[in-house]
């Protein structure tokens, strides 16, 4: 009872939420994703993710240990990280590789710049452009087992048709995490259950992206290709689970709307326009990088605070 | 320690134009991508900032004031063409790989910058070796971005494979714009590093830059200088 007694400053109610917490529930809500590649693209999958995480969580120990710091691998975000860097790996990389993203991830674009919160870009997904970019031939190597052919995305960009039923469901090749939309629904339903994410950033982020393809896809409104697009690449992924990362995401609720629609802007420009048939990844980190100014423009008005009259000369 | 001897070291280490003072960074970024490159770009700055360096303190009292700028580019740009035409005539590979960059060594900063700086206002010797030292400092810390961006990027070191490609993938990110960004980085960071552990054994490291006697009226970025002593 001596704890309603307590005297003491401000803040008196705190919220039962905790680092460690979200990142849990993040987890949670990936685990159908996860079960879905390791079934879809057997053990190989499952070694891959293993190994990311591993790395990611021990890079963050050793860090922490060089530099003197107290350890943060409880907070789970390492695992976080690790388990979205696998997601967005192909199965059939070498796992070395995926230790050096691991590295990246952590030490280069979280690490360096202060640790959890402090990243101006999101570590998985920048660890997984500069792999992408180191090894290109690795990266965009789909075929493994049953799937020979290419990407669902590739396929489209070449003029053939896809089967956007088979692209819902995740019987496709890609990467570990991205090929089942349904899997990741059933995760991102479970996050906005429970509060974690809201719908601003994924929300305006699809409806954008789908208003680009009408606009300039050349299809006009065909309803097979809209969804063999969304379904297909990162975009589903990327829309609920990365896109939506705390620490590199606005906070205020209309900058959020507008770090959507730069998304959809920048993915559809990629995708129809850019070099490569994905942009997903590159759209995120690029518009990572315009959050602060994103959140300057957007600072709500404080309640009874009346704008300054513009002075007259 | 010797005057001379002291230049050389100012340059390698105390004031190392790549690692410290952060001059030069178009070169140091964009022809760093293999080794000889480094190497080749490194040696023909040297070559350039020890002659003008010469030329411009030998004429430093002929010099107006008003026109020093004009001068020294003029004095620079025609050792640039010089060396221009002897790569182009000695060692033609080197010359197609480092292209626009060799010409553009005239608008380098360090050369600039050690003229306005030091060669301006000291006799010839000491110039030279400051150029020398200068010049040393560069190509040390060109090729050592290049050695490291050529290994992890190609598995050479100098046009030879040492790493055999059987088993390894070249991280190609290094042979490409950013590689450069990122090794740059880590090296810069080493290099604090061994400043901090050498300041902490007591050798005398002043701060980087131009105020290392403390004398802002006679210094030439007086006026711009934010940091400036009220006199």
């Amino acid at each position: 009872m001596s704890d309603l007694f307590n005297v003491s400053s401000s803040p008196h109610v705190r919220s039962k939420d905790t680092s460690s917490r979200i990142m849990f529930y993040v987890v949670l809500a990936l685990l159908p994703t996860t079960a879905f590649g390791i079934y879809n693209f057997g053990y190989r999958a499952l070694i891959l993710i293993l190994v990311t995480i591993a790395s990611c969580v021990a890079t963050e120990w050793i860090f922490e240990k060089i530099v003197h710091k107290k350890s943060t691998i409880n907070d789970f975000s390492a695992v976080v990280t690790g388990l979205l860097l696998a997601l967005n790996l192909p199965p059939t990389l070498p796992w070395w590789e995926a230790v050096i993203g691991g590295v990246f991830a952590i030490a280069i674009v979280k690490m360096m710049f202060g640790g959890l919160g402090q990243n101006f870009m999101n570590p998985a997904l920048g660890a997984r452009c500069f792999l992408l970019i180191a090894f290109a031939a690795d990266m965009t190597k789909f075929a493994i087992d049953d799937y020979t052919g290419a990407t669902p995305l590739a396929a489209m960009r070449n003029g053939e048709a896809v089967n956007a039923m088979d692209m819902l469901i995740g019987k496709t090749a890609g990467t570990i995490g991205e090929t089942s939309a349904i899997a990741i629904l059933i995760g991102a339903v479970i996050l906005i259950l429970l509060g974690v994410i809201d719908l601003r950033i994924p929300g305006t982020y699809i409806v954008t992206f789908v208003i680009f393809l009408v606009l300039f896809s050349g299809h006009g409104f065909d309803f097979n290709y809209i969804t063999a697009q969304l379904c297909g690449g990162g975009l589903m992924l990327g829309a609920f689970f990365m896109a939506t990362d705390y620490v590199t995401s606005p906070i205020t609720p209309n900058g959020r709307i507008l770090f959507g629609i730069c998304l959809g802007i920048l993915t559809g420009l990629f995708r129809m326009f850019g070099a490569n048939a994905e942009g997903v990844s590159f759209a995120i980190i690029l518009s990572n990088l315009l959050v602060p100014m994103i959140e300057k423009i957007t600072i709500p008005r404080a309640f009874g605070l009346v704008k300054e009259a513009k002075k007259h000369e | 320690m010797s005057k001379y001897t002291e230049r050389l070291y100012n340059g390698i280490i105390k004031e190392n134009p790549t690692f410290v003072l952060m001059l030069g960074m178009c070169p140091t970024l964009a022809v760093t991508t293999a080794a000889m490159n480094g190497l080749g770009m490194g040696l023909s700055t040297t070559l350039v900032l020890v002659c003008s360096n010469l030329l411009i303190s030998a004429f430093r009292k002929v010099i107006p004031d008003g026109v020093r700028m004009p001068a020294f580019i003029v004095i620079v740009a025609s050792l640039v063409t010089v060396v221009e035409f002897l790569m182009k005539a000695y060692t033609p590979d080197l010359a197609t790989q480092l292209g626009v960059y060799i010409p553009l060594i005239v608008v380098n900063c360090i050369i600039l910058g050690r003229a306005e700086s030091y060669a301006s206002k000291n006799p010839v010797l000491p110039s030279i070796f400051d150029g020398i030292g200068m010049g040393l400092g560069f190509t040390f810390g060109l090729t050592c971005i290049g050695i490291i961006r050529e290994i992890l990027g190609a598995g050479q070191i100098f046009g030879v494979q040492i790493l055999s490609l059987e088993w390894f993938t070249p991280i190609t990110i290094f042979v490409m714009a950013p590689g450069a960004f990122l090794v740059l980085a880590f090296l810069v960071a080493v290099m604090n590093i061994v400043r901090e552990k050498m300041e902490a054994k007591g050798k005398p490291l002043a701060a980087p830059s131009g105020c290392l006697t403390g004398d802002c009226a006679h210094c030439g970025q007086s006026a711009m200088c934010t940091g400036k002593k009220s006199e």
